[in-house]
């Protein structure tokens, strides 16, 4: 019979205690994994998204939201831009790409983005079915939408006004799927996208140039307006110039989405610390616990142990088997927390509303051993001073107290 | 053959108990006998290796019990003597059955359950292998532990008080188990006590002198 078997059975006969002990660790690992878990798929997606974006030009307002709307679609815009001064920007010899956007419809809550051939090279988008869009009112969707909304090329679809579900339709112009892009893993995944052109034909700019003619169509461009421009530079050298150039000598804003992105997790970084303080907090009662619970069993096993050292077993033999005890509890709450951690967020997964944020409970990391060896180290440290204390036991004295 | 040579131990660093030499054959059944407080208890401990005494030597079957290593000891123990206690213990999270293998692994010895299942059986505990414990009797808990302490066939087997809690019928029922267990097994026998029941059993006594205080 191991120390193994003999420790797990000792801590089978004190089943409750043993329950509470692996509870309180598991709910201090679950509270770490879920912590380590999130944070490491929402930078994830943040480095999928803002991949190859350098800048973002929009309309004045709040940066972080100019970044959430234009980079990650999850807030709404801060307004529009003149696409003239868009134009301007776009030529700059610092630019070596400028992709419009223009925001304002969705398609059961899918955003439809209107932009060019551009986005497709910026983002590296590759067709699963069909064609890209080319004629206005072509859409070409995103690898979820297609699959959530049953799509197929050929299939007909109405947009609703503006960025949320439910709203009104747009059932005078209905978009024809062109086709259909590979999942991506970021954002795209979740968009539906067409040429500006049908943005503008849809919200009526383009059809007031269809009564008006030929001179005024200049004109006309200048009042055109796009939500955003996503611009790369040609060097990083642009990185001091550019901002600077958009920020003073335009009515719009620049933003970068690394120095927001870093902004947004110094922000929720407070959130995250306090949580982690409390977990660790709640691993330092557990080990508490899990050293209460053997040094009071340890009082009342005294005799057991001295039965043991009879029966041949070595001071060392006896440490071994407390210590096992602990290490057995914390293995145990240690592998209860990490399953408890993924279900959490597979739990908060389906409560998401915007589907491209979602946090997954499947999805694994290599430090989880570093938590399960953490936890292990608790019980081992908690077990330590009863283990000692097993392994000095005078058994003659006990025995003769008897 | 056991022997016991100019043991002395006392608590502290006053040597207060001198027990007398001491020479046991092996197979021999002995009645150590002394009241309480004459050192009895210190002497089995001394003799089943759990005490180191102060000065003095206990050799078991040729070797010199104080001279091992602790570790030694402790094997050496768990091999070659039983010990049986004044109130039978078990280890209270296994069966009967497990706490028998649980002897074999702590003597080093391969586990074999047809030994345990016989010893047991040969003790009528055949039908409570799979007890805990806390469902047995009293008197059931030390036919498992006579079970225990005879089941590698030790040198030695020492009972500690094996009757005092018992009645005429059952007391007389567990000196003959241990006599006739220690005769199977070829073991020498040592029982302490200081009832008076016993001593008729016995040819062979060892006794203490009461300590004058």
């Amino acid at each position: 019979m191991s120390p193994f078997s003999i420790s797990w059975k000792s801590l089978r006969a004190n089943s409750l205690t043993s329950l509470l002990n692996v509870l309180l660790i598991a709910f201090g690992i679950g509270i770490l994994a879920v912590l380590l878990l999130a944070s490491s798929q929402i930078s994830s997606k943040v480095h999928d998204n803002a991949r190859g974006i350098d800048l973002v030009v929009g309309a004045k307002g709040s940066p972080m939201q100019l970044i959430l709307s234009s980079v990650f679609y999850i807030d709404y815009p801060t307004g529009n831009i003149s696409l003239q001064e868009a134009d301007s920007l776009a030529r700059h010899p610092l630019v070596k790409r400028a992709v419009p956007l223009a925001l304002g419809d969705n398609i059961a809550g899918a955003r439809i983005v209107g932009t060019d051939s551009s986005f497709i090279n910026l983002y590296n988008l590759q067709l699963a079915q069909g064609n890209f869009w080319q004629h206005d009112f072509e859409v070409t969707v995103g690898a979820t939408v297609a699959q959530e909304q049953h799509l197929q090329p050929g299939d007909i679809l109405y947009g609703a006004h503006g960025l949320s579900e439910g709203a009104a339709l747009h059932e005078e112009h209905p978009y024809r799927v062109a086709g259909i892009l590979k999942p991506k893993g970021n954002a795209t995944d979740h968009l539906v996208l067409t040429g500006i052109n049908s943005i503008w034909r849809m919200h009526g700019q383009e059809e007031e140039h269809d009564y008006e003619h030929g001179e005024e169509e200049e004109h006309h461009a200048a009042e055109k307006e796009i939500t955003a421009l996503l611009i790369q530079y040609k060097s990083p050298g642009a990185m001091v110039l550019f901002p600077r150039l958009v920020n003073k000598s335009t009515n719009m804003q620049a933003a970068s989405p690394a120095h927001e992105s870093a902004r947004l997790f110094s922000l929720i970084g407070v959130g995250i610390d306090t949580l982690q303080w409390f977990a660790l907090f709640i691993m330092l009662m557990a080990a508490i616990s899990v050293f209460i619970s053997l040094y009071n069993s340890l009082k009342e096993r005294k005799y057991d142990l001295a039965v043991m050292r009879i029966m041949g077993a070595s001071k060392s033999k006896l440490f071994q088997i407390v210590l096992l005890e602990g290490v057995l509890l914390a293995l145990a709450g240690s592998l209860l927390g990490l399953l408890l951690g993924h279900a959490t967020l597979q739990l908060i997964n389906s409560y998401q509303e915007s589907a491209h944020t979602r946090l997954s409970g499947l999805y694994f990391m290599p430090q989880e051993l570093y938590l399960l060896a953490a936890g292990c180290c608790v019980g081992m440290v908690a077990a330590a001073l009863p283990a000692i204390q097993a392994y000095q036991s005078d058994i003659s004295k006990i025995l003769s107290k008897s | 053959m056991i022997s016991f040579r100019s043991v002395r131990h006392g608590y502290g660093n006053n040597i207060s108990l001198k027990f007398q030499d001491w020479t046991l054959q092996q197979g021999e059944p002995w009645l150590l006998l002394g009241n309480s407080g004459s050192g009895k208890t210190t002497l089995l401990h001394i003799l089943t290796g759990l005490l180191k005494p102060q000065q003095g030597e206990v050799l078991v079957k040729g070797t010199n019990l104080y001279q091992l290593r602790p570790k030694e000891l402790d094997l050496f123990r768990g091999r070659n003597i039983g010990l049986i206690l004044q109130r039978a213990h078990l280890i209270r999270s296994l069966t009967v059955l497990e706490n028998l293998l649980l002897a074999q692994s702590f003597a080093g010895l391969p586990t074999d359950r047809q030994l345990a299942k016989a010893t047991l059986a040969s003790l009528h505990m055949e039908e409570k292998i799979n007890r805990y414990p806390h469902q047995l009797s009293q008197g059931q808990l030390q036919r498992v532990s006579i079970a225990r302490a005879v089941l590698h066939r030790p040198a030695l087997l020492v009972a500690d008080e094996p009757t005092s809690s018992l009645d005429d019928k059952n007391a007389e029922a567990v000196l003959q188990l241990l006599l006739c267990q220690a005769r199977a097994t070829a073991a020498t026998l040592v029982v302490a006590t200081h009832d008076q029941r016993v001593k008729t059993s016995f040819s062979n006594q060892y006794s203490l002198p009461d300590v004058a205080v």
